[in-house]
């Protein structure tokens, strides 16, 4: 079992008014095999812990920490978090012209595992797997996430989910811009991942109808850049009825 | 448009096709003069001391002259419009010598259904797909001791032939090569520059009614050579020119494809890499013109650049004559600027002089890494060498994908192996 652990976690990013905080204090364990939603208004610093864990040179820890299994995650390169075991599927997945999905995947594989992956077997867990999130077999020829709908780039990044393998996956509003069968497809990508490879879970939206079929363990609240409360499954339910006006409305 | 190689400027959304009588564009050059029946007059041509009086070169390509004769174009002294960003000085002469050297040797491979002839500059062929539109292109004109013809018969399919310039001299010379492609023949025809040559050219490619030629012209010189060229192709009825010019040898390579429309339904790809070095000065000007209805133009250059004073020029000329109603066009040009100290210059010029067009656009960006490629990638357990490299070559492979001739998709991989190990990119 592995543990990835956030302790009182504080974030800014560079403004032109100079540095604003966004994350204010956040702290949290998830082990693997856990699933937590964190659920939150727009601009309460939720994808910001997603790329702040990924790395994204843009948010700067100013204090706090980040570990996983006891290692210094803040110490890491980008890369290097990736191949201790964490994956972030983003929210806005870009487009890299001229570099094939195939050859993609096959260099990311690589490099996470640490060995090129049997040509074999490999061709066939690829095939399995855009099977089994319906992407047509000739996107794997095309460019990464050139040309590709909303809804496809979530497809492929949960295609890379369940190919990687890893140990903690972090899913960045994977579900904003998903039709309804759509998001049933992504979701199961996340479920067999789970079952699978006994991964743990963060997962980041603003609505709660993607946890219809991603069951989370632990809800958490985020309002301006902390969490604000924090529950089982039913907190999300209390969310759906009544939304987030009773965390903004904050009594004087 | 960019003239730093550090700005990265935003794409220009499509222009639709409204028939909207007295269209006009924002930001689109539509010139007055040019509605008149003659594009040579007014105002702006008094402005101009040079040009001879007749033109206004700097205010629209339809008023650029063009002639056999060099004498017609006026002394260069680096100031005019289509040699702003051309040392002058390190074209060994190419625009005001004698250029009596002895031209680099031309042979041939894969001739299988073409010919090849040797001519007089005299032969009735010999500028009947062109007219020389720079003092370079006349003096080349001018100086050619002969012209070599390939013809591509008619109805012919599947011939790929290929033309390898080898360059022997540093003394100024001129070439005059015409490629035609016969009617509703399908031909692919290599273009290769090697060694070292102080060259002035014109090819000429006459691609007649429902024609489809690919040119691939290779510009992998020596490190010391000098080359002027200009590619002049006339596109007939329902033709179809793929044109890729790939850049990457040479001290000054100076290029001017531009093609001319003279039937409806014919079209134009004109595609381009190019890859500077430290000191290299690699400039591309290209003109499509759009005089007859119903045509096609597609264009897409791409260019790396490393180390101090690797230069780059792409100019894109793209006119829309009043007669050229249902035209479809698109020019791009990106660059990546890979170390400090190399320059950029990319200026798209579109001008609209009809608005019964099916679409017109543009598009110039000059950009570092772009650090989301370089994250996305990272993120993914890629190490950032291994992820540069991807972006780089995935940036280039979009122009090499579209040569389709693989031994040359093989070496131009290779070169961009070699380029990119140079500076550890």
């Amino acid at each position: 079992m592995s543990t990835l652990e956030i302790k009182d976690l504080h974030v800014s990013i560079e403004t032109e008014q100079g540095n604003k905080e966004i994350l204010k204090g956040v702290s949290l364990v998830i082990k693997t095999g856990e699933t937590h939603a964190i659920m939150g208004p727009n601009g309460s610093g939720k994808s910001t812990l997603a790329s702040t864990i990924a790395g994204h040179p843009r948010y700067i820890v100013t204090s706090g920490s980040i570990t996983l299994d006891g290692a210094d995650v803040l110490e890491m390169g980008v890369d290097e978090r990736a191949r201790a075991g964490m994956f972030l599927a983003m929210q806005y997945p870009v487009e890299v012209p001229g570099v094939s999905m195939t050859n993609f995947l096959r260099t990311a594989k690589t490099a996470i595992d640490g060995v090129a992956p049997k040509l074999r077997t490999w061709t066939k867990d690829v095939k399995t797997a855009m099977e089994a999130l319906k992407i047509d077999a000739e996107f794997a020829s095309r460019n990464v996430n050139e040309g590709f709908s909303g809804g496809e780039k979530k497809r492929v990044e949960i295609l890379q989910l369940e190919l990687f393998k890893p140990k903690f996956a972090i899913l960045d509003e994977t579900d904003s811009g998903l039709d309804v069968d759509a998001l049933k497809v992504v979701s199961e990508g996340v479920n067999r991942a789970q079952e699978q490879n006994e991964m743990g879970t963060l997962l980041i939206t603003h609505y709660t109808r993607i946890l219809r079929y991603i069951k989370p363990d632990f809800v958490h609240v985020f309002v301006d850049g902390k969490i604000a409360e924090q529950g089982g499954a039913e907190l999300a339910d209390r969310l759906e009825e009544e939304g987030y006006d009773r965390f903004l409305n904050v009594p004087a | 448009m960019t003239d730093t190689a550090t700005h990265l400027t935003g794409e220009k959304a499509r222009i639709g096709a409204p028939s909207i009588a007295g269209f006009t564009e924002e930001g689109e050059n539509l010139s007055p003069l040019n509605a008149a029946a003659s594009p040579i007059g007014g105002d702006a041509s008094k402005a101009h001391s040079h040009g001879g009086g007749a033109g206004i070169p700097d205010s629209s390509r339809a008023g650029r002259k063009t002639s056999y004769n060099v004498e017609d174009f006026p002394v260069l002294t680096g100031r005019e419009e289509d040699f702003r960003f051309t040392p002058l000085k390190r074209m060994g002469g190419l625009h005001k010598n004698e250029l009596t050297g002895v031209a680099p040797a031309l042979t041939v491979e894969g001739a299988n259904v073409s010919t090849l002839e040797t001519v007089a500059m005299t032969d009735a062929r010999v500028g009947s797909a062109g007219i020389p539109e720079d003092r370079i292109s006349a003096n080349a004109w001018k100086h050619a001791a002969e012209a070599k013809i390939v013809t591509i018969p008619a109805n012919s399919t599947g011939e790929q032939v290929t033309l390898t310039y080898t360059g022997t001299s540093l003394d100024a010379a001129a070439s005059h090569m015409v490629v035609i492609a016969e009617a509703n023949s399908e031909s692919v025809v290599v273009i290769d520059h090697v060694g070292s040559a102080v060259l002035a050219q014109n090819i000429e490619f006459d691609i007649r009614q429902g024609a489809k030629l690919t040119v691939i012209s290779l510009q992998a010189w020596a490190e010391d050579a000098i080359h002027a060229s200009s590619h002049l192709a006339k596109v007939g009825k329902d033709a179809h020119l793929k044109h890729i010019a790939v850049t990457y040898g040479g001290n000054l390579v100076r290029m001017t494809p531009s093609a001319h429309f003279e039937g409806e339904g014919g079209e134009v790809e004109l595609f381009g890499l190019y890859f500077a070095d430290a000191g290299q000065h690699l400039e591309h000007r290209l003109f499509v013109d759009h005089a007859t209805e119903n045509c096609k133009s597609n264009v897409l250059y791409k260019g790396a650049l490393q180390g101090k004073d690797a230069h780059t020029v792409w100019v894109g000329d793209v006119l829309i004559r009043k007669e050229a109603k249902g035209t479809n066009s698109y020019e791009a040009n990106r660059n990546l600027v890979l170390t400090e100290g190399a320059r950029a210059d990319s200026v798209p010029n579109l001008e609209i002089e009809t608005g019964l067009i099916d679409g017109a656009g543009h598009a110039s960006t000059t950009g570092r890494f772009d650090d989301e490629h370089l994250f996305y990638l990272m993120s993914r357990g890629i190490d950032e060498k291994t992820a540069r490299r991807l972006v780089v070559r995935g940036f280039l492979n979009e122009i090499v994908q579209q040569i389709r001739v693989p031994e040359i998709e093989e070496r131009l991989a290779e070169t961009i192996e070699r380029e990119l190990a140079a500076t550890d990119n």
